[in-house]
């Protein structure tokens, strides 16, 4: 009895000790710069990255992703597997138990409702969910108990992390929330500027597209934590004064999003007040290759359509030519220098679904000159290859973005060299992404050979981003133009493998299935050209402990870690 | 006075309502839209979803005849109620904004204290040091005095803003670390030691507004002085010999400045309007960065509703210009 008490004594006197080491807001203030600055902080009402980071600092998920992509519980216990029995064996249904004794910041407690609440905020019809395909295939959820929710799918869901993970999708407050579902989801201004939340800090005052001033949340699950009693995350301005303002007058501690060309990152670099950090996702710079003719000459209505395939780019041996004669290292080093590193995969990461391809990775102009000729592409009198009367003439549209138009150029000059000719265009990118079916100029309208972009896939599971590319998703005039397969890629054997990857729960199976698909559609297929696998760059002052860039799920997602250097 | 007045204001409200008008066609036939802002891991039928809740999806027609109705009658009506408790407005939608899904008159009220205190200051200042340098160049024309300020004017005209403010960046708050280069809006003033960081942070972009500014007036204060000096009524007040500080700053300023003032009354919506560049320069984020944002982001109510605003700022003022000149030169009249 007495030894168990003096063992009871010690360890409360050494949590004492760690709680005086860190205490709660004993570091004083952390300035943060958003440059695009955030105009809301419900991320069900708006998808924007700057909306979505700054709530994550409120609003927490049932679980998350870390640094290195791995997920792990925040409001719940633990993450719910087939082997831990929180999925269930026909994978339809999964099971969370939230951790105990959880409080909002307002002291009252979190309990199931508020995650069922949430699933019906944002599935609710008139509400338009920016996050609503997070919650897709949910057929009903039920709360056995106030820590139990059970998350019913309409189909085996070998993947569930989508519904309740990661910063997308976080849980809001019923009690707050509840006369703001569906139509009236604008009419919260209140409810959408100060989100209750579970997270380490909460808002006290937030000005749209401007600041959001922060506090360390008394109630937060971790008593010693966040070492900062106050945050303020101010917007405005563009990503290279908001790089100056940490890296060189050293006014703000923490800057989102500082992609500035190479030169300017050393340069700043060398003031010695900061740092760049960064961390690659998913993001890839690809140039697209239009398996359907877009020529101007074909009627409205079939440009870029089935009726049409493309007259040179359904050929391999072309687009693997057009590959060879890339120089991806030297791209990087125009336009993205630490934030980008060459790629031959759409799906260049996490770890386990790489294909890690390398073939790409070396320019071979005079491969490539071969390819061609053996693809029966004579040179033409004006240095453009032709076949059977056909020039081989590519027009090739991007956003208009100083770097994209840098790459653009580059690459022109080495496509001309081995005789293809190219037309470059580059589309404001309100016009470009903006998906208005009357305009010749959508990225899904694809009226172009070529077209570059980048996309990514939320989250560390690339099934919804395959499946992207399925024969059916092909934009077309019946669809409104709407689709996500972009270069039109057709392959009976891709469907099939995606029907394989849509059952499979095994990680390993799903990893080298994702790899297979990765290769019949970029590595080796090269229908969709990946070019540069783009990492998030942002600025950290060299005053600032715990920073660990996350580019799987919030950038800040580690805010509760963070320190005052001594 | 009083039917003249009256008579421009009703004229006003045709010329106003036009004004929305071509506004709203102007920023809705304009290529691109709000879809985007949604990034592309969103996919198609959530995207049109978002877009429909926002109302984007609906015709121009409707769109803007539903704007008419909540600027003119529910806007006025929830101002109505916020400050006598009524009712009026009975929970009727206000202009939301696409990108905050929040009512724009919100942002626009955040807005306007920054944007009065810094743009509000740079014309201030910039009429306060353009008035005496008008008057001493004209005065003494072709003098180095009147050179060095026919140069400053040039200067002040000719380098951008965006060259100025990044100019006075990289020396005053880089290099120097004297005044910071990111403008606080949360800063509030309640004592010397917060005053003191209000004036600090607000004199590098006051001081590119005011050189702007006041190279523009005292170009009109310049060529008004050297239009009166030449006068028969100067000549004979010297002949009575009044001293020449009589002359001048009585007589010659007196007339000089009515041109100037009107100049000055015309100039006052631009403070309004923000100074888009240099707010962006310094994060001062007022109503011009709120303007910007928002162009970029397709933000069509907000762009309207902004816009509009200015507009009827302008007409206002130029009311108040034409007003001011029968007011300061008992000549005019008006029938």
């Amino acid at each position: 009895m007495y030894m168990r008490t003096l063992l009871l004594g010690a360890a409360g006197a050494m949590a004492l000790a760690t709680a005086a080491f860190a205490e709660r807001g004993a570091d004083g203030e952390v300035k943060v710069l958003y440059w695009q600055a955030p105009t809301t902080l419900n991320p069900y009402l708006s998808s924007g990255t700057k909306d979505v980071e700054a709530a994550s600092l409120v609003l927490e998920p049932l679980a998350g992703f870390d640094d290195k992509g791995a997920i792990f519980p925040r409001l719940a216990e633990s993450i719910p597997t087939v082997d831990n029995g929180g999925i269930s064996q026909d994978m339809t249904t999964v099971t969370w138990k939230l951790k105990k004794d959880l409080k909002w910041s307002d002291g009252t407690p979190v309990t199931s409702a508020d995650v069922a609440f949430t699933y019906q905020y944002c599935t609710d019809p008139n509400g338009g969910c920016a996050q609503a395909a997070s919650y897709e295939g949910i057929k009903s959820i039920d709360t056995p108990d106030a820590e139990t929710v059970v998350v019913t799918y309409t189909g085996p869901k070998p993947y569930p992390y989508a519904a309740f993970v990661s910063a997308l999708a976080p849980i809001i407050q019923k009690a707050q929330f509840e006369k703001c579902i569906g139509a009236a989801a604008p009419t919260c201004t209140e409810q959408n500027f100060k989100p209750i939340g579970t997270g380490p800090f909460m808002v006290t005052d937030f000005k749209t597209g401007d600041v959001v001033q922060l506090e360390a949340n008394p109630n937060y699950r971790d008593p010693a934590k966040p070492a900062f009693a106050k945050m303020t995350l101010k917007g405005g301005g563009d990503a290279e004064a908001a790089a100056r303002a940490v890296m060189e007058t050293g006014e703000y501690d923490y800057a989102w999003n500082t992609q500035i060309n190479p030169d300017l990152q050393s340069q700043m670099s060398a003031a010695g007040k900061g740092h760049f950090v960064g961390g690659f996702g998913s993001l890839v710079e690809r140039i697209e290759m239009n398996q359907f003719d877009p020529s101007p000459d074909l009627p409205e209505g079939e440009r870029s359509t089935a009726k049409h395939p493309h007259p040179f780019l359904t050929d391999l041996k072309v687009r693997q030519a057009l590959s060879m004669a890339i120089d991806r290292q030297a791209l990087v080093d125009v336009g993205y220098g630490a934030a980008g590193k060459p790629t031959c995969d759409l799906v260049p990461a996490p770890e386990g679904y790489a294909a890690n391809t390398t073939d790409c990775l070396k320019q071979d102009l005079e491969g490539a000159k071969k390819l061609l000729d053996e693809a029966g592409w004579k040179m033409g009198a004006d240095g453009v290859r032709e076949k059977d009367g056909k020039k081989l003439h590519i027009l090739y549209q991007t956003s208009t973005n100083p770097v994209r138009q840098d790459i653009q150029t580059l690459v022109k000059g080495w496509w001309n060299e081995i005789g293809v000719g190219v037309d470059l265009k580059n589309i404001d990118a309100s016009i470009y992404f903006g998906g208005d079916a009357g305009s010749p100029d959508t990225f899904e309208k694809f009226y172009a050979d070529v077209e570059m972009y980048a996309n990514n896939f939320n989250g560390t599971d690339p099934e919804a981003y395959m499946t992207q590319l399925l024969c059916s998703k092909i934009p077309g005039p019946d669809t409104q133009w709407q689709g996500e397969n972009i270069p039109r890629f057709c392959d009976k054997d891709y469907d099939a493998k995606i029907a394989e990857l849509s059952k499979t729960a095994d990680l390993a199976k799903r990893q080298e299935l994702v790899k297979e698909l990765n290769n019949m559609v970029s590595a080796k297929g090269l229908v969709t050209m990946a070019i540069v696998h783009r990492g998030t760059l942002s600025a950290a002052s060299n005053a600032l402990d715990g920073v660990a860039i996350n580019p799987w799920d919030t950038e800040i997602w580690n805010a509760q870690d963070w320190t005052r250097k001594k | 006075m009083l039917t003249f007045i009256l008579r421009r204001l009703l004229i006003a409200v045709p010329t106003l309502l036009l004004i929305s008008l071509a506004i709203f066609l102007l920023v809705d036939l304009a290529p691109g839209s709000p879809a985007s802002q949604i990034p592309l891991t969103v996919p198609p039928e959530v995207k049109a979803k978002i877009l429909a809740a926002m109302g984007a999806d609906q015709p121009v027609l409707v769109r803007y005849v539903l704007w008419l109705k909540q600027f003119f009658w529910v806007e006025p009506a929830y101002w109505i109620d916020s400050r006598f408790g009524t009712n009026l407005a009975d929970g009727a939608q206000r202009i939301i904004s696409y990108q905050t899904r929040a009512p724009v008159f919100i942002t626009i009220g955040e807005r306007i204290p920054q944007t009065m205190t810094v743009v509000g200051a740079g014309y201030l200042i910039g009429i306060l040091i353009a008035v005496p340098i008008g008057i001493y160049s004209a005065y003494r024309q072709y003098s180095w005095f009147d050179q060095a300020g026919t140069f400053f004017a040039m200067m002040g005209f000719s380098v951008p803003t965006f060259f100025t403010g990044v100019l006075l960046i990289v020396i005053f708050a880089t290099k120097l670390h004297w005044f910071p280069s990111v403008y606080d809006t949360t800063l509030l003033v309640t004592d010397w030691s917060s005053f003191v960081a209000q004036i600090r942070q607000m004199v590098l972009p006051v001081t590119v507004l005011a050189l702007f500014n006041a190279a523009t007036i005292s170009r009109y204060m310049r060529s008004s002085m050297l239009d009166n000096l030449g006068q028969d009524y100067v000549r004979t007040a010297r002949a009575k010999g009044m001293g020449e500080g009589t002359v001048v700053l009585k007589h010659v300023l007196r007339n000089s400045l009515i041109p100037v003032v009107t100049v000055i009354a015309l100039g006052i919506p631009s403070i309004f309007g923000g100074a888009i560049i240099t707010e962006q320069v310094f994060k001062v984020n007022g109503l011009g960065a709120a303007l910007i944002t928002a162009i970029n982001a397709n933000d069509i109510p907000m762009v309207q509703t902004l816009t509009f605003i200015f507009a009827a700022l302008i007409v206002l003022f130029n009311l108040v210009a034409d007003v001011l000149y029968g007011v300061l030169d008992p000549r005019i009249r008006y029938a």
